[in-house]
């Protein structure tokens, strides 16, 4: 398995590499003090299985290096804050949070874990094979809705407003629950409340999305990778 | 009243002698230049920019054992992202002793 560290502490990039090589499993192919470093790398490199990545780092932190990946790889973090673990686990590829100084028994826990998570190209495979059709809890009934004809999520609260061709339900859920679920090619969250269909777009301006009848604001930190999703002339 | 030592590092490297004092090389080549930019950064009253410099050294001070002195340490940092101020000596101490445990 091929990694790369980004930390900006060399102390902390050594110890890790150490482990690294002690444990004959992960191969460091290289080390980055910036995460901006490593972004220009990735682009060059795409076939990195794990990412060791610090959180805190001057100008760029870890949360916003991996908000810049597309296809990420398998992340385990690196932090001195212990508080920060609820934020970490919201990103999908993210395996562990190491909390420093890392022991190497703590290190070789987190070399378990990676086996537990799919790989990129499982993730993409799951993705092709998810199903077509997803059951909604609504007033106590499981409704089969199906995927395709849904285009436009609202977050209400506790809720959320699945708008599909048909009708609309309101179910007690999350969006992050419901965009585990859906088909990442399909579906975008543009906003923390809306989630849309990319078919469904009709047209975009500054910083909404017309989507069938429904005007949905996009938000600044979105907007570049819906750019880079669409199929643009 | 507690001392650097170097039990920690060697939890951490096993019987690796040569890995343990990697460890204490990079320590005692970016100690100084870390602790001079947060004095910088404090004397000049920035003091985000001095909890940075207080979590980079975080790291550290827990590596020498210094278990007391990185409860005080994570203290600091949020309060300096506070701009409170109360515990700037306590860090000098904790920092002091690190040099001397380093190059004396």
């Amino acid at each position: 398995m091929d990694c790369i560290i980004i930390d900006d502490d060399a102390t902390a990039r050594l110890i890790i590499k150490q482990f690294c090589l002690k444990s004959e499993r992960i191969n460091v192919l290289e080390e980055f003090s910036s995460a901006i470093d490593a972004i220009k790398y990735l682009n060059n490199n795409s076939n990195i299985d794990l990412i060791y990545l610090d959180i805190h780092m001057p100008t760029f932190s870890g949360f916003d290096f991996i908000k810049t990946l597309n296809n990420p790889p398998k992340i385990i973090l690196t932090t001195s804050d212990k508080n920060l673990a609820l934020e970490a686990f919201e990103y999908k590829s993210v395996v562990d949070y190491l909390v420093k100084p890392i022991t190497f028994e703590r290190y070789n826990k987190s070399l378990e874990k990676l086996d537990v998570l799919p790989t990129k190209d499982e993730t993409t495979l799951n993705d092709i094979n998810k199903s077509e059709y997803i059951y909604v809890n609504v007033d106590r009934r499981l409704v089969k809705v199906n995927i395709a004809s849904i285009y436009l999520i609202e977050a209400k609260g506790d809720y959320i407003n699945i708008k599909t061709n048909k009708k609309n339900y309101i179910v007690h859920s999350t969006l992050k629950k419901i965009q585990d679920k859906l088909p990442f090619n399909m579906f975008f969250k543009v906003h923390r409340s809306f989630i849309i269909n990319f078919s469904e777009i009709i047209d975009i301006e500054d910083n909404s999305v017309l989507v069938r009848q429904d005007v949905v604001p996009v938000s600044r930190s979105n907007k570049s990778e819906l750019m880079k999703k669409l199929n643009l002339l | 009243m507690e001392k650097p030592n170097l039990s920690f590092i060697k939890e951490i490297a096993g019987d690796d002698e040569e890995f343990q004092n990697s460890i204490l090389d990079i320590i005692k080549k970016e100690f100084p230049e870390e602790a001079k930019m947060f004095n910088q950064n404090f004397a000049s009253k920035d003091y985000n920019e001095a909890a940075n410099n207080v979590h980079k050294l975080k790291h550290k001070i827990s590596l020498l054992g210094l278990e007391k002195g990185l409860e005080i340490a994570s203290a600091f940092e949020i309060d300096l992202k506070k701009g409170k101020t109360q515990l700037h000596n306590n860090f000098l101490e904790i920092l002091n002793k690190i040099h001397v445990y380093l190059y004396h």
